[in-house]
């Protein structure tokens, strides 16, 4: 099997497959959430459910950035784009991204100046040099992007730069959690938190989740050991009849987190009231804007934003995906009418959507694959 | 784009203390890095990046993990060093 080639150290996922299987119960069912979407992608790179016993479930949360945009601001972003005073800029992973009436790629073919970008720097850059035009930054992205905008913004505000604006989709993971935790679809057993977006939250916004709710985190790597090791810890904080928050992931993130980021965040943007998540609906707190100190580079505020509400198209179940209710291969266009290529929902466009990593790297354990379906 | 890219300092920019060049698989383009004002990197050292800034310091084996873990996604991290060839971060 492919998987077990790759693997470096087979013998020690097999070893701690053995010592998460001996802590199993008997006649339990245990369900860890990877809230993080580069963590689906290793375990299905690897095959890591395969490692597991069976009693023991993954589910995939809802940390893809890409995925969890509402079709909504895809069409206030195109209506912004539309405007012929405006160069759009947008990362990559978000060029594919369908709104209602196609994506940044469609617009751009049909002559619609949106540019792709590496950085919001870049945007800056393309400001500087269009003193003419209004150059807007569509910023997507959890707390690992959200630090470089508010950086470019400050940046922005020292220069006295006026063609710069930033169309803010920021989200924060940790409202999302909760709204998963309250959610009666799901009943989950305790969660494999994201690795980058902790580099800058740190690990203490956790905390609630097993004070509050008594589920343990434990914050984890990319690599399938890590992986692995984190559900070791999990089981380990269950039998003990513990929950807390741990770090298996210390050689990368700070149990505080990056403060510098953090301070630059709260210094050019606030929590909204609520924001419209895919497939999870309306959250509180969730999201941030441009603060009124910053006003003059929020293309929300600059420019007419038509912000409708639109409804996903019905074949295409991301919603449940994002959730975890519903396992990638479940939804109905899967694989079908929604691929890489042809995408209609989000899992699908970006690598670190479930969808995606599923498709591109399928399982080989098929005959489990059926069971979990036929359940 | 959320995931981290490794990438080695080579050098500070002069009269820029925010900005450094650093190589990411062997692509050399000039990134933010700011956000590590509290400690920030020497050159020689790897940092992660995420959008063009610097978010946390890393040791030379992770960033070889790290650089596993992103080529083995494949086309995203090609199109992402494709995307950091084009910036022109100043």
């Amino acid at each position: 099997m492919k998987f077990v080639d790759e693997f470096r150290n087979a013998d020690q996922a097999h070893a701690l497959s053995a010592k998460i299987a001996a802590l199993c119960e008997p006649g339990r069912h245990y369900k860890f959430m990877e809230v993080c979407g580069g963590h689906t992608h290793t375990i299905y790179k690897h095959g890591l459910e395969d490692y597991l016993p069976e009693s023991v479930e993954l589910v995939h949360g809802p940390g893809c950035p890409v995925c969890v945009i509402p079709m909504g601001r895809v069409d206030d972003a195109m209506h912004l784009a539309s405007n012929p005073d405006v160069i759009m800029t947008s990362f990559g992973d978000m060029m594919r991204v369908p709104g209602s009436n196609g994506s940044f790629f469609d617009a751009k073919a049909q002559g619609t100046d949106i540019r792709m970008v590496y950085s919001p720097l870049d945007s800056l850059k393309i400001a500087r040099q269009n003193p003419d035009k209004r150059v807007v930054f569509m910023a997507i992205g959890f707390e690992t992007t959200a630090p470089s905008t508010a950086m470019t913004v400050l940046r922005a505000a020292a220069e006295g730069l006026e063609n710069f604006s930033v169309f803010c989709n920021h989200v924060t993971i940790v409202p999302a959690i909760k709204a998963i935790l309250d959610s009666p679809d799901l009943r989950l057993d305790g969660f494999i938190g994201p690795g980058h977006v902790s580099t800058v939250i740190g690990c203490r916004p956790y905390e609630f989740i097993a004070r509050d709710y008594g589920k343990p985190v434990v914050v984890a790597g990319f690599e399938p050991l890590d992986i692995l090791q984190s559900i070791y810890m999990l089981m380990l904080q269950l039998s003990e009849g513990r929950s807390v928050i741990e770090n298996q992931y210390t050689r990368v993130v700070p149990w505080d987190g990056n403060v510098v980021a953090l301070q630059a965040i709260g210094q050019t943007m606030e929590l909204r009231p609520y924001f419209e998540w895919r497939g999870l609906g309306f959250i509180s707190h969730s999201a941030l804007r441009m603060r009124e100190d910053y006003a003059r580079f929020d293309a929300e505020l600059l420019f007419d934003v038509p912000g409708v509400r639109v409804a996903d198209p019905k074949a295409c179940q991301c919603g449940e995906v994002l959730k975890g209710v519903l396992k990638p291969w479940e939804c109905k266009v899967f694989g079908t009418a929604c691929t890489p290529e042809t995408p209609i929902g989000t899992c699908m466009v970006s690598p670190e959507g479930a969808c995606a990593a599923y498709y591109n790297f399928g399982r080989l354990n098929r005959q489990r694959v059926k069971e979990v379906s036929n359940s | 784009m959320c995931l981290g890219i490794p990438g080695e300092v080579i050098e500070f920019v002069s009269d820029q203390p925010d900005l450094a060049k650093v190589d990411v698989s062997g692509v050399r383009r000039v990134i933010n890095v700011g956000l590590l004002a509290d400690d920030p990197p020497k050159p020689g050292e790897w940092v992660l990046i995420h959008v063009g800034f610097a978010l946390s310091k890393i040791d030379e084996d992770e960033a070889a993990a790290a650089l596993e873990f992103l080529e083995g996604i494949g086309q995203a991290y090609e199109e992402e060093l494709a995307a950091l060839q084009e910036s022109m971060i100043e």
